[in-house]
């Protein structure tokens, strides 16, 4: 995505003109926020509020030590068989994973959700290389099939409204036509199955580099096991290998809170290490394992007055929650992330 | 004996200039309170557009204008939420390391309130002179409600009165699209927002909408009336709590 930020006007006066986008905000406007105040009232409001301060503390406590915490997640990764991969821009890591590709022959990508694969131009980059890469995600995957950048951070594909998704279905799955969202979700799943199947390379954004330094994930965001697990793990969210398992809970048990999911995600895994023959290696692990940590001007923001902005944890309360967002639509902001992040 | 609390009117520019009559109900409210009431005459602005637009200079100097001009006040009261946040939260901001007027601006931050929360809060005021009768349906200014926490003070004060009927609205805390300089920096995304205001109002079938903030009612009046609504009054909470029956 090219950052267009600077046009922001112009795209959201387009916006506000675009009427089919225009009804479809307002039936987003419902539903988040309220959903976020019943999760909050249910987990009580300020405990909510003190697990939001713990998070914010841990993440403050780690990235104030960000350089020494990231040398141990390497030092331990690489002691268990993982490569780790360090990359200054989003360039530099597409470079590292399409290398990766090259060097072990790799022609098809399954992905789950990764803003940063977005922010980096990853696909481009992948499919000019002669690489296929598949989204997943079912909001990302029909993102995918209509070539356009998420909208949201967590609901990429809000914009899109249901006879949007059918046209798109009909036409990339040569299937008839359907507008019964079960139907529809079943013939993704259908269609993902053979890519699943057939992946070489699996690609996934690593939530929370922790404790034994193994790579935490949502259960939700697990699909399959391919050869070769590439991480795009934030550099910033590389906090979380701490002393204790309390402290790596945190952050993610407040994540979907914010968000205003309600309900957290059931089921976390620690991704294994890759597959060895040696008594040490996980008998089920990748064969191979890369972790690309992507700094892409994060880093300058560490001490700095706008530090706070790194304790996001990508929850996407901001956006539910914000009346201008649901006046435009995320596109309007021009880039993966809404507002000022691409101005730092 | 009670002691009577000296009180300090900070009108507020837009207030002075565009509808006075919600400075005098502000007196008679806090009159009704027992307040002593003074306002002092050369006061202006409390620096809000030059706060919000980076010029700090500015809003620096009328900062420091209107620290002198109310510093020897008990309290300051303001109908504005978003005025009295600009003392009360950001005009220590503008004096960072600076000894002497740091200490003042956060000894004026300490005694200054919005109206209602104030009447409530601090007054403890016991009934209020008006007689309003009709639905209202109440509008939570972003400034009031997120900086000082101004959303249960009005409701208590318009329950006092027995004529009216409060039919809330959906999203009642979204934005009205005004934000201050927003507005002008962005006058088309706050005219989309306006109207989502505007179309919330009338779904709430309430014969007024009342707030606390003149920049809202301006933009919500101006925006209702645009829309073809001559109808619905658009009504500063302490014109409502002073409303000749």
């Amino acid at each position: 995505v090219q950052v267009a930020s600077i046009h922001f006007k112009r795209r959201a006066s387009e916006a506000l003109r675009d009427e089919r986008l225009q009804s479809t905000m307002k039936r987003f406007g419902g539903g988040f926020a309220e959903k976020r105040t019943a999760a909050r009232t249910a987990f009580g409001a300020s405990a909510f509020e003190d697990l939001r301060s713990a998070s914010a503390s841990i993440r403050d406590r780690a990235l104030e030590h960000l350089d020494a915490w990231l040398l141990r997640f390497e030092e331990e990764a690489t002691r268990r068989g993982t490569t780790v991969l360090w990359a200054e821009s989003g360039d530099e890591a597409c470079r590292h994973v399409l290398e990766i590709c090259a060097r072990h022959g790799l022609k098809k990508a399954i992905k789950s959700k990764s803003m940063l694969s977005e922010e980096a131009g990853l696909n481009e980059r992948l499919a000019a290389a002669g690489v296929q890469p598949v989204e997943t995600d079912l909001g990302e995957y029909i993102l995918q099939l209509a070539d356009e950048p998420p909208s949201h951070i967590i609901a990429p594909a809000i914009h899109k409204d249901l006879a949007q998704v059918s046209e798109l279905f009909e036409k990339h799955h040569a299937r008839p036509r359907t507008d019964d969202i079960a139907r529809l979700t079943r013939e993704a799943r259908e269609t993902l199955r053979p890519h699943f199947l057939g992946a070489d390379l699996g690609i996934f954004r690593c939530q929370f580099p922790r404790r034994r330094n193994r790579l935490g994930r949502d259960r939700h965001e697990r699909r399959q096991r391919p050869h070769v697990h590439d991480a795009a793990a934030r550099a910033r969210r590389d906090h979380r290998h701490r002393e204790s398992d309390s402290d790596a809970r945190g952050p993610v048990d407040a994540e979907p809170g914010p968000a205003a999911l309600g309900d957290r995600t059931g089921h976390r895994e620690l991704l294994l290490d890759p597959h060895r023959t040696e008594a040490r290696g996980d008998a089920d692990g990748p064969e191979h394992m890369y972790v690309v940590l992507v700094d892409n001007g994060r880093t300058r923001l560490v001490g700095s007055e706008l530090k706070e902005m790194l304790r996001c944890i990508r929850c996407g309360a901001c956006m539910n929650h914000c009346p201008v967002f649901h006046t435009i639509g995320g596109h309007a902001y021009g880039w993966v992330y809404p507002g000022r992040w691409a101005r730092y | 004996m009670i002691r009577t609390m000296r009180v300090g009117l900070l009108v507020t520019c837009l207030v002075d200039l565009v509808r006075p009559r919600i400075g005098i109900a502000a007196v008679k409210l806090l009159e009704e309170a027992g307040c002593e009431v003074v306002v002092p005459r050369a006061q202006t602005c409390c620096g809000q557009p030059g706060w919000n637009s980076g010029d700090r200079a500015s809003a620096r100097a009328l900062a420091q204008k209107l620290i002198g001009e109310f510093e020897d006040c008990e309290y300051v009261v303001a109908p504005s939420g978003s005025c009295a946040g600009m003392v009360k939260l950001h005009f220590a901001e503008l004096f960072p390391g600076e000894g002497a007027w740091l200490e003042r601006a956060e000894r004026l931050a300490k005694k200054t309130y919005e109206l209602t929360d104030f009447l409530v809060t601090i007054a403890g005021i016991a009934r209020v002179p008006g007689g309003y009768s009709g639905t209202i349906t109440y509008h939570d200014s972003c400034s009031g409600l997120r900086e000082l926490g101004v959303k249960s003070q009005p409701r208590a004060l318009l329950e006092k009165m027995p004529g009216i009927e409060l039919k809330e609205m959906k999203d009642a805390e979204t934005c009205c699209g005004f934000g201050g300089t927003f507005s002008v920096k962005f006058g088309e995304i706050s005219a989309a927002m306006a109207q989502t205001k505007c179309d919330r109002v009338r779904e709430s079938g309430a014969g007024a909408v009342v707030l606390g903030d003149l920049g809202c009612i301006l933009n919500i009046e101006g925006k209702l009336r645009r829309m073809g609504d001559e109808q619905t009054l658009v009504l500063h909470v302490a014109e409502v709590l002073t409303w000749e029956r």
